[in-house]
C-alpha cells in the first residue's frame, strides 16, 4: 500500500474526532508517515464535519480531494450523500445508516433527501451500509457509534486486527474501553 | 521517541522542551489547544487570562522578569493584543518571549479573515511560520533563541490546517533554561517619549539585523528539482504547492518576516517561472514584486478563503479535476446549531416572542441569529453586543433603547464586556444587558474563566461574583434567573427593558455539555395525547423532528432536558424510558 486517504464525514459531536485519533495511532504504528486534519471549534456544535486522515510514505497536505478518497466512513447519511463524490474509482464507503436532521429540515425550509443508501449503492460499487447506533446501543453506549464503524473499517484494510485493538486502547479512556472494544468487535464481526 | 501531534500540541511540546515556565493566552479557535496542552506540563505556570491584551502582558512582565514565556491567541485576539505588542517590540525581552498567532483562512470558526503576518511588519516584530508539527515545535525553541538573540519578542504564525492538523513529530529533550538575572533597566522598559526615542533607533538596527539573519539562516531553504519552474511558498500553502507542482525548486520560508530577500532574488535568478503561493494576502508576492522581480500569484489565486492543493491546480493550470455527480438530489446544509440541553435555547424562545432587537457577540449563543431562531442582530467582536447596544439606544432613543437588549456570554463579558457596561452607566444609557452564565467558555470546547471558579488547572479559585460586579458599577437592577423558566425569565426580561436604568439579567444554567450536568435521559410523544399544536418545535430543538403527521424525539440527539415539555399544553411530552444503553 502506497497511500491510503481516509475520510470521516458526519455532524459535530459524533465522535468523528476519536475515531480519526485512532486512526492516526494505526498509522504510526504500521510506520507510515500520516497526517490527520481535525475539526475544531464552531461546526463541532451540530454542523457538518469532516476530517482526513492520510497515510503514505510520505504525506504533504493534510486534505484529501475531490475523486481522490480510498475509504469515506460516513456516520450519517446525509453527510453520506455529501461526500460521496470524493470517492476515487474503486473506493469504499461505511455508511452508517442513522439520520439526524440539519436545520433547514426542521423548519420545513429543506427536504431530507429519500432512499440515499439504495441511491448511493446504485451509483457506486463498494458501498457498506451499517446500522451502528443499534450495535453501539447493545455494547453499552450510543456514543460508541464511532468505534463500530471503525471496526466495519478495519475489517475493510489490509491492516491487522491487533494493531487496530491496540490503538485503541492507546487512545481511548480507560474509563470506556471495554465498552469501545466491545464495539470495535461488535463492527468487524457485524 | 516519535509521536503524533497536532500543531498546536506541538507548540506545546516546543515550548517545554525550550525551558518555558509561563504561559498565558485567552482561548479562540484555532489556537485554543496550544495552552490547553501547556497546561499539562507541572513545569509551567500556565493561564487563561481574561483577555488576550492581558495575556500578553503577563508574558511580556514574565520575560522581563527572567522567565522565557509564551502567549497565544487567535488571529482577531491580535487585535486586543495590538497595544502591548507595539511597545513591547521598543523594549525588547530579557528572556524569550513568543507570540503564537493562529490565522484562519476559510473563517472556519470566525468573524473574519485578516491576516496577522501585517502585524509583524508593522510592529517591527520577526514572524516564523511552521509547515507541519515537526515544524511548530522545532520553530518555537528556535524562536526563543531569536528573541534572546535579537531581544525582541518573536512571532510564530499558525493557520487552522497546521494548528488542527496531526502529524509526526520526533520529541526532543528539554534544555535547562535557568531564570535569568532581572535589574532594573529604565532605559529599556520605561517607555515615556525620550527613552522610547533611543529603544525605535534599536528597533531599526535590530530590523537590519534580522533580514541578514533571514538570509543565512536555515529556517528558509532551498528545494532544488527542476529549475523551469521556482515557487516561493511557506506554511500550509507549501504542503499544498509540493502536491501541485511536484519535482520543480521550492524557496521554503520559514520567517515571514523579515523576508531573506538576498536569498529570494538568487532563487529567482536560477528559475525560469517564478510562482508566489500563499493564502490570503499577497505578503510575499508584494515584496518579491517590489524587489523588481516578476512573479506569478494573485494575479490566478484568490486573496478570500482557504486553500487546497485542488484549487491551486485549477487557477494555476486551468486543470478542473473530473468528478461525476451521479446523485442528483438537493442536499441540504447542515449549518451548526446550538445543542439539544442548551441554556441559551430558553433565552431565545423568550427574546423572540418578545419581538427584541438583539446587540449580539460572539459565543454559542451567536448560532441564535441563524434559523429557526434568527434572534440577533449584530455581531462584530467580543464585547460590542454592551457597547454597540449603548449606541444603538444613543442613536434612535429611548424608546428604540427599551426594545433592545445586549447579549453576552459569561466568557465574553469578562473580555470585554464589562467595559461597555461600566460606559452605559457612566454615560446615563439605559440598557438591558443579558449574561448567559453557562459557567464555562463554551464555543471554544470549555476552558474556565474568571467566572467559573476554577483555573486551567481545574483548581478551586476565586469566582467573579457577577451580580456584585454589575452592582460596584453602578447597575442597581440586577436579576439572577434560569433561562428554562420561561415564565419568569419572560417577566423578567419585560420589566427590565421598561426600567429607566440599566439593567443586567444573569441567564444562569450550565452547558449541557458540561460533564456534571445529567438528564435523565431520552423524551418521547405520546401520540395519543399529542394535538399537534407543534408549540414544541418553536424553540428550534435539533432533536424533534417534523414527519408532518406526528412530531417525533430522535432519541439519539435527546438528552431529556425538557424544555419542550414547558411548551406542551396537553402534556404530550414524557420520558422514553430508555436510556440509550446507557446503566
Ligand atoms: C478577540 C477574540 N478572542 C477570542 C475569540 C474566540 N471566541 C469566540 S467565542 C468565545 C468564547 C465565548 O464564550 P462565552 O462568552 O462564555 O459564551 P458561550 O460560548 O459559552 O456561550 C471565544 C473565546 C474571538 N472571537 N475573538
Amino acid at each position: 500500500m502506497e497511500k491510503l486517504n481516509i475520510m470521516l464525514v458526519g455532524v459535530g459531536g459524533q465522535g468523528t474526532l476519536l475515531a480519526s485519533r485512532v486512526l492516526g495511532a494505526v498509522a504510526l504504528k504500521k510506520s507510515f508517515d500520516v497526517k490527520v486534519s481535525e475539526v475544531h471549534g464552531m461546526s463541532q456544535r451540530g454542523g457538518s464535519v469532516v476530517t482526513y486522515v492520510k497515510f503514505g510514505s510520505k504525506v504533504y497536505s493534510p486534505l484529501v480531494e475531490k475523486g481522490d478518497a480510498d475509504i469515506i466512513m460516513a456516520f450519517e447519511q446525509l453527510e453520506a450523500l455529501r461526500w460521496v463524490e470524493y470517492l476515487k474509482d474503486g473506493g469504499k464507503m461505511l455508511i452508517n445508516d442513522q439520520k439526524i436532521n440539519p436545520m433547514p429540515v426542521i423548519i420545513g425550509k429543506a427536504k431530507y433527501p429519500e432512499n440515499i443508501i439504495e441511491k448511493v449503492k446504485e451509483n457506486y460499487n463498494n458501498i457498506v451500509s451499517i446500522d451502528a447506533l443499534k450495535l453501539a446501543k447493545e455494547c453499552g453506549n450510543i456514543k460508541a457509534v464511532n468505534i463500530v464503524l471503525l471496526g466495519l473499517m478495519a475489517k475493510s484494510t489490509h491492516i491487522e486486527k491487533d494493531v487496530w485493538i491496540e490503538a485503541i486502547k492507546e487512545v481511548v479512556p480507560q474509563k470506556v474501553l471495554d465498552i469501545n472494544l466491545k464495539a470495535f468487535e461488535a463492527g468487524y464481526n457485524s | 521517541m516519535k509521536k503524533l501531534m497536532l500543531g498546536n500540541e506541538a507548540v506545546a511540546r516546543g515550548a517545554y522542551e525550550a525551558g518555558v515556565t509561563v504561559a498565558a493566552a485567552y482561548p479562540g479557535t484555532p489556537s485554543t489547544e496550544i495552552t490547553e496542552n501547556i497546561a499539562k506540563y507541572d513545569e509551567i505556570y500556565s493561564e487563561w487570562s481574561p483577555n488576550e491584551k492581558v495575556s500578553l502582558e503577563v508574558a511580556i512582565g514574565a520575560c522581563i522578569a527572567g522567565a522565557r514565556s509564551i502567549c497565544s491567541m487567535k488571529h482577531v485576539g491580535l487585535n486586543v493584543a495590538a497595544d502591548p505588542l507595539f511597545t513591547a517590540s521598543y523594549t525588547g525581552v530579557n528572556a524569550g518571549l513568543v507570540i503564537m498567532v493562529a490565522d484562519d483562512p476559510g473563517m472556519h470558526s470566525s468573524q473574519n479573515e485578516q491576516d496577522s503576518r501585517f502585524y509583524a511588519r508593522a510592529s517591527k516584530v520577526p514572524m516564523l511560520e511552521p509547515a507541519d508539527s515537526q515544524e511548530c515545535k522545532d520553530f518555537v525553541k528556535q524562536a526563543f533563541e531569536i528573541s534572546e538573540k535579537f531581544d525582541c519578542p518573536v512571532f510564530v504564525r499558525l493557520s487552522t490546517r497546521i494548528a488542527h492538523s496531526q502529524s509526526v513529530v520526533e520529541l526532543g529533550e528539554k534544555v535547562d533554561f535557568k531564570l535569568k538575572d532581572y535589574n532594573k533597566d529604565f532605559n529599556k522598559y520605561v517607555m515615556m517619549p525620550a527613552m522610547a526615542r533611543k529603544r525605535h533607533v534599536e528597533v531599526e538596527k535590530r530590523m537590519a539585523a534580522l533580514r541578514e539573519f533571514s538570509n543565512t539562516s536555515e529556517i528558509n531553504k532551498i528545494e532544488w528539482g527542476s529549475k523551469e519552474i521556482g515557487v516561493i511558498t511557506s506554511g500550509i500553502a507549501y504542503q499544498y504547492a509540493r502536491e501541485v507542482f511536484g519535482d520543480v525548486s521550492y524557496l521554503k520560508i520559514g520567517m515571514v518576516h523579515p523576508l531573506p530577500e538576498k536569498l529570494i532574488a538568487d532563487f529567482a535568478k536560477e528559475v525560469k517561472t517564478l510562482y508566489a503561493i500563499e493564502e490570503l494576502e499577497p505578503f510575499i508576492e508584494n515584496q518579491v514584486r517590489k524587489m523588481g522581480i516578476n512573479v506569478i500569484g494573485k494575479d490566478l489565486l484568490p486573496v478570500v478563503g482557504e486553500y487546497s492543493a485542488q484549487l491551486i491546480k485549477e487557477k494555476v493550470f486551468g486543470e478542473k479535476v473530473e468528478t461525476k455527480t451521479l446523485i442528483n438530489d438537493v442536499v441540504p446544509v447542515r449549518p451548526p446549531v446550538m445543542c439539544p440541553g442548551c441554556p441559551h435555547r430558553g433565552m431565545y424562545y423568550v427574546i423572540k416572542k418578545l419581538k427584541l432587537t438583539v446587540s449580539g457577540d460572539i459565543g454559542c449563543y451567536t448560532l441564535g441569529a441563524l434559523p429557526p431562531t434568527e434572534c440577533m442582530d449584530t455581531c462584530i467582536c467580543m464585547g460590542a453586543s454592551v457597547s454597540a447596544a449603548h449606541g444603538m439606544e444613543k442613536a434612535r432613543g429611548k424608546e428604540f433603547g427599551k426594545k433592545t437588549v445586549a447579549v453576552l456570554g459569561d466568557s465574553t463579558f469578562i473580555h470585554s464586556g464589562i467595559t461597555g457596561l461600566i460606559d452605559i452607566v457612566y454615560n446615563k444609557g439605559n440598557s438591558t444587558v443579558i449574561i448567559l452564565d453557562n459557567s464555562i467558555t463554551g464555543m471554544t470546547g470549555h476552558q474556565h474563566n474568571p467566572t467559573t471558579g476554577f483555573t486551567i488547572k481545574g483548581e478551586p479559585t476565586r469566582q467573579v461574583d457577577l451580580v456584585k460586579l454589575s452592582n460596584a458599577v453602578g447597575v442597581d437592577r440586577v436579576k439572577v434567573v434560569d433561562p428554562f423558566d420561561l415564565k419568569e425569565f419572560e417577566k423578567i426580561v419585560k420589566e427590565e427593558i421598561e426600567a429607566d436604568e440599566p439593567s443586567v439579567i444573569i441567564s444562569q444554567r450550565p452547558c449541557a455539555l458540561l460533564k456534571d450536568v445529567k438528564f435523565e435521559g431520552p423524551l418521547k410523544i405520546n401520540s395519543e395525547k399529542c394535538k399537534m399544536c407543534k408549540m414544541c418545535l418553536k424553540i428550534g430543538c435539533p432533536a424533534l423532528v417534523d414527519k408532518g403527521e406526528f412530531i417525533e424525539i430522535n432519541d439519539a440527539l435527546c438528552v431529556g432536558c425538557e424544555l419542550c415539555t414547558k411548551l406542551c399544553s396537553c402534556a404530550a411530552i414524557e420520558k422514553a424510558g430508555d436510556n440509550n444503553g446507557k446503566a
